[in-house]
């Protein structure tokens, strides 16, 4: 009976003396990798940025500054106080943080993540004068450099915080809109197989329609415009919900369906408790794609039908030619459909978290 | 520690049960999984049920938990015939199946949500967290979670609705030797707390030998209950003793014997 004691769990201490002449090899190797990790840690907490970073943006507006005071000289007299304003706005925000990141790391960690692009945005300016103002490569009315844009941008100010307004409703009801109604058929469609029977065949036949191609119909049918508009994002954000959302349901793994059965759930639970959060990650993906979606059908709504927004804003400033302010709604719309997408992925990260490690996109 | 199961009739029967399957490469033939299986299980015993895997454990042991329904014979728990699944009898998994977007602590309160109890029980969500040693986790999502870890939870999560049976389909199937054997003792000391009826899948035979009251011993295709060897060992067992390993050295005989048996009669 003793004999056998060696295959208890329990170790006793001759053997793993007799284990000690390998133990320690081990051991070396990883108290060697710690060093390493440590100088990496050390780069990244050091109390300072390098040299070359924090000058990286003041050189960089310098640059673009210069290149544009040149330029502006053998142009024609163009406005440009506004753009030279901006400028030493950001010489002066880049001096400063670089004082203040050496005593402020979190500035620090934010700086060292985000200095590198701004520096490369800011050249990218410089080549654009360049290339614009400098050269000529690009028909003047149509391309303006970026000092003409900033200046339709200041001036008409008022009327793009409008649009931007306007663009802002019509999105969010639009895409609310289709959410609800395609998280509804989504889970109606994943869930029961009779309504499956009966909703596929409709989906796979209207959802791969364009929601812009609905719009001579859509004009016809509805009394307003911007409700019409609201109808035919929705429309397009439907389509990629209901699309994941069913199939994300559908393909709920059925042992978590079995577990929850002998658990005493009752199909409340087994959808709004199993199958719904088992679905949240193909949500998402419908949710992005719809987000996608509504961007498209918004400004194509507002360039043909609508009389508010971004996407009327643009085509009214170039029945004008004044393609300096198409210009300031592009930058406007880059700016305001990357907020919406950037909110959507922390949403996410919130509500996902328990799958932090497990997928990446 | 909690005398629930102690008044009312735990016993489990499951009389001239008998199930088949639509083969997988033929849809159209059906292949008999179990054939006439007969058993019962006492109150507060705990017994294993092994065979060689595609026997129809776990078959068998879905019909009790009323996930599938048999072709023909009758399940019951006392005198209630089983058809559909309840919180009466617990289910383990080899794989833990814990809902992988609910935190450990919410896993193991699932069974009490779904059974719109939580407010008056949830004193109970910590007795069961310590039961099983993982307070410390209460807040780490399932991925987090080493694989023995994880079927502590999944077996707190079943134990919270004071099963009168708790079905465990190899539950330690998927667990390395040390792992396992903890976990064997610690599932022995939940059941000699709590004297719930366990009936155990396992094709370890030394798990079967070292847990159970009864090793119950299943034939292949079509599974059928072979032989019904009563385990009279003292406990806590000694899993180096020579009465164990006798018995063992009998069941693999038996084991044998056994495929010989159904190789010829086929």
């Amino acid at each position: 009976m003793r004999k056998l004691s060696w295959r208890k769990p329990s170790p006793s201490p001759s053997p793993s003396k007799g284990e000690a002449t390998h133990v320690p090899q081990g051991y070396v190797t990883f108290v060697r990798t710690r060093p390493e990790n440590n100088s990496t840690n050390r780069l990244q907490n050091s109390s300072t940025l390098p040299w070359p970073m924090q000058l990286a943006v003041p050189v960089a507006s310098l640059i673009t500054f210069g290149i544009h005071l040149l330029l502006s000289k053998q142009s024609p007299p163009l406005e440009t106080h506004s753009y030279m304003l901006l400028f030493w706005e950001i010489l002066g925000v880049s001096i400063v943080l670089a004082i203040a990141q050496s005593f402020w790391s979190a500035l620090r960690q934010w700086m060292r993540h985000m200095w590198p692009i701004f520096a490369a945005a800011i050249l990218l300016l410089g080549i654009w004068d360049v290339i614009t103002l400098g050269f000529h490569l690009l028909p003047l009315p149509y391309f303006p450099g970026p000092a003409a844009v900033l200046r339709s941008l200041i001036s008409d100010r008022a009327l793009l915080l409008d649009s931007t307004w306007h663009s802002l409703v019509l999105l969010l009801s639009g895409y609310t809109l289709g959410v609800l109604v395609g998280l509804v058929s989504g889970v109606c469609i994943g869930w029961s197989t009779s309504v499956r029977y009966w909703g596929m065949p409709l989906l796979k036949v209207v959802g791969p329609i364009p929601a812009t191609a609905w719009i001579p119909l859509a004009m016809v049918v509805s009394p307003s415009a911007i409700a019409s508009a609201a109808g035919l994002i929705a429309l397009a954000v439907w389509f990629p919900v209901t699309m994941l959302t069913a199939s994300g349901i559908s393909n709920t793994r059925a042992s978590y369906l079995d577990v929850a059965r002998t658990l005493g759930a009752g199909r409340a639970y087994l959808i709004f408790r199993v199958a719904i959060p088992a679905a949240v990650p193909n949500i998402f993906i419908g949710l992005f794609m719809g987000l996608g979606a509504s961007f498209l059908t918004l400004v194509v709504a507002e360039s043909i039908g609508v009389k508010s927004g971004l996407g009327w804003y643009v085509s009214w400033a170039q029945g004008w030619a004044e393609y300096g302010k198409v210009f300031a709604a592009l930058i406007i719309m880059a700016a305001f459909f990357s907020t919406l997408m950037t909110l959507l992925f922390k949403i996410r990260d919130r509500l996902l978290v328990w799958q932090k490690g497990i997928i990446k996109w | 520690m909690v005398a629930v199961a102690e008044t009312e009739p735990s016993s489990l029967r499951v009389q001239d049960v008998s199930k088949s399957f639509p083969a997988p490469d033929d849809p159209l033939t059906r292949r008999q999984a179990l054939s006439n299986i007969s058993l019962s299980i006492a109150p507060g015993e705990l017994v294993s049920l092994i065979g060689p895997s595609g026997c129809g454990k776990s078959s068998l042991l879905r019909l009790i938990a009323g996930l599938d329904s048999p072709d023909s014979g009758e399940l019951l728990i006392g005198s209630d015939p089983i058809h559909e699944p309840s919180a009466e009898r617990g289910l383990v998994f080899q794989d833990p199946n814990l809902f992988p977007w609910l935190s450990v602590r919410r896993n193991i309160e699932a069974g009490l949500v779904a059974r719109r109890v939580l407010r008056e029980k949830r004193n109970e969500v910590d007795e069961f967290m310590r039961l099983v040693g993982l307070e410390a986790f209460a807040d780490a999502y399932p991925h987090h979670l080493s694989g023995g870890m994880a079927q502590r939870v999944a077996v707190a999560r079943a134990l919270i609705n004071h099963p009168k049976v708790l079905l465990l389909d190899e539950p330690l199937g998927a667990l390395d030797a040390f792992t396992r054997m903890r976990l064997q003792d610690e599932v022995l000391r939940l059941w000699e707390n709590r004297r719930t009826t366990m009936l155990l899948v396992t094709h370890d035979i030394d798990e079967a030998i070292y847990m159970s009251d009864r090793i119950m011993i299943m034939t292949q295709r079509p599974g059928r209950i072979d032989r019904d060897i009563t385990n009279a060992l003292a406990r806590p067992r000694d899993r180096s003793s020579s009465e164990f390993l006798r018995l063992r050295s009998d069941i693999l005989e038996l084991l044998h014997f056994a495929g010989d048996a159904t190789s010829l009669s086929a």
